[in-house]
């Protein structure tokens, strides 16, 4: 069993951060897991992704041309890695951020405006939780309480009010499909 | 009359730091009167025991041959990079780099400038004798305007090659200098006054006051092809207006020091 | 034992300080630069040596002072810096003292870029410093693999006086995975015997120097390292073995290039083919024994790096032309995907080996469309 997931955005929208969180959550179960981020010069303000694999067997690449699982949070991501899903295999997408329909009809499609969801919570950061929750609620990888501890580690140290926002927007992802 | 040993006092004698063996060194140079005042202060401060010297790449390369205590010997220009790894291992033993003006203010003008920005608490002795020595005569950082040498053989011409560096002056600019001071070893007079520079870099760094670094004006009479004492006269008419002596950098906390 | 969620650079200086690290010089380069961040609060907070010299000429130097006054020592760069640190290591081999360099491998040559890359290996393996001298080097594949080399790596320098480098690349230092730590071992208290650490009037004294003007002394003591590495050679070679026991042909690769080649042979064994791969974790010494064993009993050997074939001149010269070599490589600090080398595997399972010619001829050959497809 081996899942893999891609996290791409702009910079600065919280694209690493939330495959630590599913980092977290596979290193809980006891998995295998890789955090392998796009780094340098582009994280700032250019595209960033990252790839999240886990697995219960010594994970070989750290990337992979055609992930299980491609959340996308704007419109050039959509573009360069809605061909990338393995069949059926997952895409999320933020629809505030993306212009057009998913054409590809041999994968497990979620679209949501995350970003809206987020500003109604008050805080647009908040908006990578939200996608995060869509998927794992689609796909399954975890249980929501799971997700819920791994957003708690990853955020250790950070006041209270934060992580609470966090939960809430995790919970909304969940929820949205509902 | 008779004289009895017992009576007699030693006034002058080989010093401990100083192995007693013949040097590498050319006829005439003064590399061995640096080094003997460097085994003198760091005997009267009994420092021997506590000594970690850092020979450097030129015509003291073999330094760790005639000072006795622990040496380790350095690529071109990078004795003040080394004594900065030995120092900040043993910060409580005395460090010393021993360079020629090629190692210290040409190729290894980036480790000697950040060491005493660092206020590394070494001590630097650094030989000007105004060429490269060891690799027979060559022009120098530190070679005068007009100075004939094998490759500036018409005279260093300044539009072409540049200007000599005052190390001590461009150090002396550096918060973390404690003590740069240039001194000649031209005459007597001279060489006393070299010893005291010397002791007090030393003593800057058993104070713990940062970097020092003192200066040696010497003579080279092979490379400069004249004999030693027309070479102190060469040194004296021609280094000294470029190069002044004096004292360039002094902390606060050295300026009362008796020895 | 808990396991925790650590990035590459991280890991590798914690793991540096738990073998006893005493004193660190670095430079900041990416993309190693977050070691030299790491040491910075790390070491001071156990009161031990850190500082961040003007260069890496600088760093180097300060290892080799270090390593002559007797600490355990460490630098950390990434391939322009090491470059730079030539120098010094000719020196510190050229010294017989002991130390440890991380280099956090970039695309190159020139200033290149960040992105993860094996270009260095000719450089380190081979010397990239003047004079006869082997370093040891090994190139593990994951963060926990990095850890337990660094923190064995130490013992090894000291035990043969040498040079102990760690070769990853850019994923490694960047990527995060869960690792379990290794305890904090003591530092050094007493300083060894040859160390220039001062005589405190109880020894004679020591001289560190690596120059020997008479040629026959350097002659003496070339030959002095040489028995040394035979030693090394003899006791130090590592690698690691998937799907080996009935392979018919074998992948071998290194470092990132080895883990990805893992995912592409798992997916060929998925398929029915009877591949296997020979990861070799110690670069120099170089496996040659075992790589020889391989080409007395397989079809062929398929080796796969992220450069233009510098391991795959010393896997010719370990299998000796018995058996046929095949290669595929990407560079400049593009990473291959599992796809592309399983490719490659099917190819070589469906058609059979090639003998004629030369293995990098033929990648070449195909590289150009590769890179055009891609486009």
């Amino acid at each position: 069993m081996q899942n893999e997931t891609l996290i791409a955005g702009f910079g600065g929208q919280g694209v690493l951060f939330a495959g630590k969180v599913l980092a977290h959550a596979a290193l809980e179960l006891g998995l295998e897991v890789t955090w392998f981020p796009s780094y340098g010069p582009e994280m700032r303000g250019g595209t960033a992704n990252c790839t999240v694999i886990f697995s219960d067997e010594e994970i070989g690449s750290p990337q992979v041309l055609n992930p299980t699982s491609i959340i996308v949070m704007n419109q050039p991501s959509l573009d360069k890695y809605e061909t990338m899903v393995r069949k059926d295999g997952y895409l999320v997408v933020d629809t505030s951020m993306t212009n057009r329909e998913v054409e590809r009809k041999d994968i497990h499609t979620v679209c949501l405006p995350a970003t809206q969801i987020a500003e109604e919570l008050g805080d647009k950061r908040l908006t990578n939780i939200v996608l995060l929750g869509a998927l794992i609620h689609a796909s399954n990888y975890f249980g929501q309480a799971e997700l819920e501890n791994a957003l708690k580690k990853s955020l250790e140290g950070k006041n209270t009010e934060l992580v609470a926002m966090n939960i809430i927007a995790l919970q909304r992802g969940f929820e949205y499909n509902n | 009359m008779t004289i009895h040993l017992e009576d007699m006092q030693v006034i002058y004698q080989h010093p401990e730091s100083l192995l007693n063996v013949n040097t590498h060194y050319c006829p005439g140079c003064t590399h061995g009167v640096a080094h003997r005042l460097v085994a003198e202060v760091i005997d009267e401060m009994n420092l021997r025991n506590d000594c970690i010297g850092v020979a450097s790449v030129g015509c003291s390369v073999f330094a760790y041959n005639y000072f006795d205590f622990d040496f380790i010997q350095s690529p071109h220009g990078r004795a003040p990079a080394m004594a900065t790894g030995v120092k900040r291992v043993h910060p409580d033993k005395v460090v010393l780099t021993y360079q020629g003006d090629g190692d210290m203010i040409s190729i290894g003008t980036a480790e000697i400038t950040h060491a005493a920005a660092r206020g590394e608490n070494i001590t630097v002795i650094f030989i000007n004798n105004a060429n490269y020595g060891m690799t027979g005569g060559q022009m120098a950082p530190t070679t005068l305007p007009g100075q004939k040498t094998t490759s500036s053989p018409k005279g260093r011409d300044v539009e072409q090659a540049g200007y000599p560096i005052r190390a001590s002056e461009m150090l002396a600019t550096l918060d973390g200098a404690g003590y740069i001071a240039r001194r000649s070893l031209h005459d007597p007079k001279n060489i006393r006054l070299a010893k005291k520079a010397i002791r007090t870099a030393f003593e800057t760094q058993v104070r713990g006051l940062g970097f020092s670094m003192v200066e040696l004006l010497s003579i080279c009479p092979t490379n400069w092809h004249l004999n030693p004492a027309a070479s102190t006269r060469w040194l004296e008419e021609n280094m000294l207006p470029y190069y002044p002596l004096g004292d360039y950098k002094v902390h606060p906390a050295l300026k009362d020091l008796k020895f | 034992m808990t396991r925790e969620l650590w990035k590459g650079n991280e890991a590798i200086a914690e793991a540096a300080v738990r073998a006893g690290l005493q004193a660190y010089f670095g430079y900041p380069i990416t993309p190693q630069t977050e070691a030299l961040e790491y040491l910075s609060w790390r070491l001071p907070e156990l009161g031990r040596a850190f500082l961040q010299a003007e260069s890496e000429l600088g760093a180097i130097n300060m290892v080799y002072g270090a390593a002559c006054a007797g600490a355990r020592t460490m630098t950390t760069t990434s391939s322009p810096g090491t470059s730079l640190m030539m120098e010094g290591l000719s020196y510190i081999a050229g010294t017989e003292v002991p130390m440890v360099l991380v280099d956090v491998v970039r695309g190159g040559p020139g200033l290149g870029n960040i992105a993860p890359a094996q270009g260095d290996y000719n450089q380190i393996v081979h010397g990239g410093g003047h004079g006869d001298y082997h370093p040891i080097v090994l190139a593990p594949a994951s963060i926990q693999e990095t850890i337990d080399t660094i923190y064995g790596v130490f013992d090894i320098a000291d035990k043969y006086r040498t040079i102990g480098i760690i070769m990853v690349d850019g994923s490694i230092g960047q990527m995060m995975e869960p690792v379990t730590l290794p305890p904090m071992k003591e530092v050094r208290k007493n300083w060894p015997a040859w160390a220039a650490s001062a005589t405190e009037g109880k020894r004679e004294r020591n001289v560190l120097t690596s120059i020997y003007l008479d040629p026959k002394q350097e002659e003496i003591t070339n030959l002095r390292l040489m028995k040394t590495w035979q030693q090394i050679e003899k006791n130090e070679v590592r690698y690691k073995e998937y799907f080996m026991d009935d392979a018919k042909f074998a992948v071998v690769g290194f470092g990132s290039a080895g883990r990805v080649a893992l995912s592409a042979v798992r997916a060929a064994r998925a398929e029915g083919i009877p591949v296997g791969l020979f990861r070799p974790i110690s670069l120099s010494p170089f496996p040659k024994e075992q790589i020889f064993e391989l080409s007395q009993k397989l079809q062929g050997l398929f080796v796969v790096e992220m450069n233009s074939g510098m391991m795959l001149d010393d896997v010719m010269l370990a299998s000796q032309g018995r058996i046929p070599v095949e290669f595929y490589g990407r560079m400049g600090g593009v990473m291959p995907f599992p796809d592309e080398i399983l490719r490659e595997i099917r190819l070589l399972h469906a058609n059979g080996w090639k003998s004629e010619g030369h293995p990098r001829e033929r990648w070449l050959a195909k590289l150009e469309t590769i890179i055009k497809e891609e486009q």
